[in-house]
């Protein structure tokens, strides 16, 4: 196995860039040590994932300290959750920062120098875990329902959830979100209700988006989650747009510091687009506080990271734009949550840009139009599913500590059911949006034309009212 | 204060400065705007009076800072882009047609996004395929989108303040070659409450005989084209669209039921242009239909990209003489 964690030592003076209090601003940002030895990383049994070829996991050597994530390259862990300057960066590989390992175990600082625990309250760590369960068994019963012919489309976050809830319980809801859109879980994290999703994909009367966007791509101003963009990486620039203007705006009331950061998250594929060149060298050079948050699970649809880069991965591309970044085990809710808290503190403390690079897994197929078995095997994807499943993973954390057990997690499941079938059959029952609204907030007021046009139209539907059968 | 003849570029400049006066959430930003003061100048003094803050020297990337510039707009700012000329608008373009046109109906009223491009628009003299085209017809045919296109110095003047004002996005079409043009300004076009409504076409020239619609650089040749037209004893009417994003039908239509003769005049290429919709609202109007007494009449940039060399570049641009025959031929007085 490669020992690239050990090529890091002469690095250790960068970690020293956040303070322990940097990470302490958020409410809900969980305290880490800031400096363990890389030397001594995780003994823990790291499992072998492999994108392209499966490998044999018997004869990987568990107690290694690297690990096989996209791209089929080993790459290094740490438990130290240093935020790379672009002058200080990782001569090998860029290491993946992780805390607990596959098996939900987190090392206590009295038994070793590499990890304390979080101090996760147990009504904080259930809800985590009861806002993944939640997300999971939507997108199941989503899925299903689109099989079923009752939705057109959807898209799932299978293998993701903690990607989505770590990010999200680190920030709180004066935080700008960008989305791609697979970041459901974030969006439930601030609050939007099970009837908001389940209206949204039924595009009916009640889908806040008023019957306008293809299903799963939500927003909501009130949980300043703004609606998704289907062309992938528009949001990256508008995303340093909106922090451009939150810092202005503190400027503008004498402040140094905005009232929240922007958090942008997009995909290994979507980082290839020329907007997100243009994105990384505008948030630099114009100082925004923004955290592009990269969600690397592997694939773009069936493209694999293999074919995406050649480079090591995306947050080695910082340094090239003057940025500051980190690596994190994407499957490592604590890791993914201590990250985005610290890259928070950076980027409103000295606003700058700061880029995060979750490794993870997409599970789940691209989105319904997509059969991902035809470009990789199930064997792989079961693999991931069961060995190095992210809420397994934070499951067996609280059942350590007492917090769950088989049948409270039951429960839950359970619960979570029956609160998705009810909001989709609710959404099922309402109509869809009224014809009238069609030609509203084209403009913030109607244009002549339009109104000309919306006459013709009602004027046309009412002489053949036989033929129309919505509502007006 | 009497009528003073200034040049667009100062009208424009005029205006973003007064607005930028006006509402601090006002700001520019694009290639070279700044300690430059603009490719042609139009941000002359805004860098020394505003600030690095407002007035933004960005990196070469229209998608990044159009980009930014859109997502600021989602944040209350209300960001003025200066394309140095819209050929780059091109690089851009997912931002505007994909995004900054559909936020508002996409996020069912809930994000707006006030923001103003602008820049050089159409043809200019020896620059070639990629430096020589109007957008007038792309961007106009997108629901979401405002589209203005100035003729003289008020209309520069008081289009830009309505487009910095206005609370959707507005993609604001200048012409190099009328830059350092004088126009006339009045007493009232000087002032700070100069505003022209978007949507309102202007009749630059009353006449009973034959409709002249156009808009910009084509305006001034309609103009040189109509005095002609007298001396050959037609009186055509001029009509400055001033917007060509929402059109003003009414202005148009009743324009050319009255002389029932209408000749369209624009830089850009025929298909699917200003024209052909001009065109096409004759046809769809019982009234105006009725009303016809000769076929419409387009005059056009010629259908090929614009080549360099000078003889190619005059025949493939529209001259007053195409717009002198095409009114003769519209009035059957032609050979």
């Amino acid at each position: 196995m490669l020992r690239a964690a050990s090529r890091l030592s002469s690095h250790r003076a960068a970690r020293a860039i956040l303070t322990e209090s940097s990470s302490t601003s958020s409410a809900s940002a969980l305290l880490f040590s800031k400096s363990a030895p890389l030397t001594s990383t995780s003994s823990s049994t790291a499992v072998i994932r492999s994108f392209s070829t499966l490998h044999d996991i018997s004869a990987v050597d568990i107690t290694s300290d690297s690990r096989i994530y996209a791209g089929d390259v080993p790459l290094p862990l740490t438990t130290d959750c240093t935020i790379f300057e672009a002058d200080d960066v990782p001569t090998g590989k860029y290491p993946v920062f992780r805390v607990m390992d596959e098996n939900g175990v987190i090392r206590d600082s009295s038994k070793g120098p590499e990890y304390i625990d979080p101090n996760l309250t147990e009504e904080h760590a259930v809800k985590m875990f009861r806002t993944m369960a939640r997300l999971n068994v939507m997108d199941n019963i989503f899925l299903n329902a689109q099989r079923q012919g009752r939705i057109s489309f959807y898209m799932s976050s299978q293998g993701e959830e903690a990607v989505h809830i770590g990010s999200a319980s680190a920030l709180d809801n004066k935080d700008v979100i960008f989305a791609q859109y697979r970041e459901t879980g974030v969006l439930m994290w601030r609050g939007f209700t099970m009837s908001q999703f389940a209206d949204q994909c039924f595009s009916n009367s009640g889908d806040l988006g008023k019957g306008r966007q293809m299903p799963v791509h939500y927003g909501s101003r009130a949980l300043n989650f703004h609606t998704i963009s289907s062309p992938l990486t528009t949001q990256l620039p508008q995303a340093a747009g909106s922090a451009y203007a939150m810092k202005m705006e503190a400027l503008r009331n004498g402040k140094d510091r905005a009232e929240g950061v922007t958090v942008c998250y997009f995909g290994d594929g979507a980082a290839s687009e020329g907007d997100f060149h243009a994105a990384m060298n505008i948030a630099a050079t114009m100082n925004c506080p923004i955290i592009f948050f990269c969600r690397n699970n592997g694939f773009a649809i069936s493209t694999p990271v293999a074919d995406q880069y050649r480079g090591d991965g995306i947050a080695s591309r910082a340094k090239g734009y003057g940025m500051a970044s980190i690596r994190v085990d994407g499957n490592d809710l604590f890791a993914v949550n201590a990250a985005t808290a610290r890259a928070k503190e950076l980027a409103l403390s000295e606003n700058r840009p700061v880029l995060i690079e979750t490794m993870s897994y997409r599970v789940g197929h691209h989105s319904t139009s997509d059969d991902s078995t035809r470009y990789r095997s199930t064997e792989e994807i079961k693999k991931w599913d069961t060995e190095d499943n992210p809420i397994d993973r934070f499951r067996r954390y609280c059942e350590t500590r007492g917090w769950l057990d088989e049948e409270t997690v039951q429960t839950i499941r359970d619960e979570e059911k029956i609160n998705v079938l009810q909001a989709l059959e609710s959404a099922e029952k309402k109509g869809p949006p009224e014809l009238s609204t069609m030609f509203d907030d084209v403009y913030k007021e109607k244009t002549p034309e339009l109104e000309r046009q919306e006459a013709k139209l009602l004027e046309h539907v009412a002489k053949y009212p036989e033929r129309y059968s919505g509502p007006i | 204060m009497a009528t003073i003849d200034m040049p667009v570029r100062e009208a424009l400049n005029q205006a973003i400065d007064e607005e930028m006066e006006r509402d601090d959430a006002v700001y520019i930003m694009g290639e070279e705007v700044a300690q430059y003061q603009g490719a042609y100048k139009v941000t002359k003094g805004l860098y020394q009076k505003y600030g690095e803050r407002r007035v933004i020297d960005t990196p070469i990337t229209e998608m990044g800072f159009t980009g930014l510039a859109v997502g600021s707009a989602y944040k209350d700012l209300k960001p003025i882009v200066e394309f140095m000329t819209f050929n780059f608008s091109m690089q851009a373009i997912d931002q505007i047609v994909n995004s900054a046109a559909k936020q508002y109906y996409m996020s069912a009223g809930d994000i707006s996004c006030p923001i103003v491009f602008r820049g050089a628009n159409g043809i200019a003299a020896g620059v070639a395929a990629q430096h020589s085209q109007c957008f007038a017809a792309w961007y106009s045919s997108v629901p979401g989108l405002k589209v203005l296109a100035p003729y003289s110095s008020e209309d520069a003047k008081g289009l830009l303040k309505a487009a910095i004002r206005d609370p959707n996005p507005v993609v604001f079409l200048e012409q190099e070659l009328l830059y350092g043009t004088p126009f006339p300004m009045s007493d009232e076009a000087q002032g700070k409450d100069f505003v022209i409504p978007i949507g309102e076409a202007k009749i630059e020239k009353e006449g009973s005989d034959v409709t002249i619609v156009t808009f910009s650089r084509g305006v001034g040749l309609s103009l040189e084209a109509a005095e002609e037209l007298t001396k050959k004893g037609i009186n055509a009417e001029v009509i400055n669209l001033r917007t060509i994003r929402p059109l003003d039908r009414d202005t148009i239509l009743s324009s050319i039921k009255k002389t029932g003769r209408v000749v369209t005049v624009e830089d850009g290429w025929p298909q699917c242009g200003v024209g052909a919709e001009i065109a096409a609202m004759c046809m769809e109007d019982d009234g105006v239909f009725d009303s016809l007494d000769a076929p419409v009449q387009r005059i056009c940039g010629a259908d090929v990209p614009m080549p360099y060399a000078l003889n190619l570049e005059e025949a493939a641009v529209p001259q007053i003489n195409d717009i002198v025959e095409a009114c003769e031929k519209a009035t059957y007085r032609g050979k």
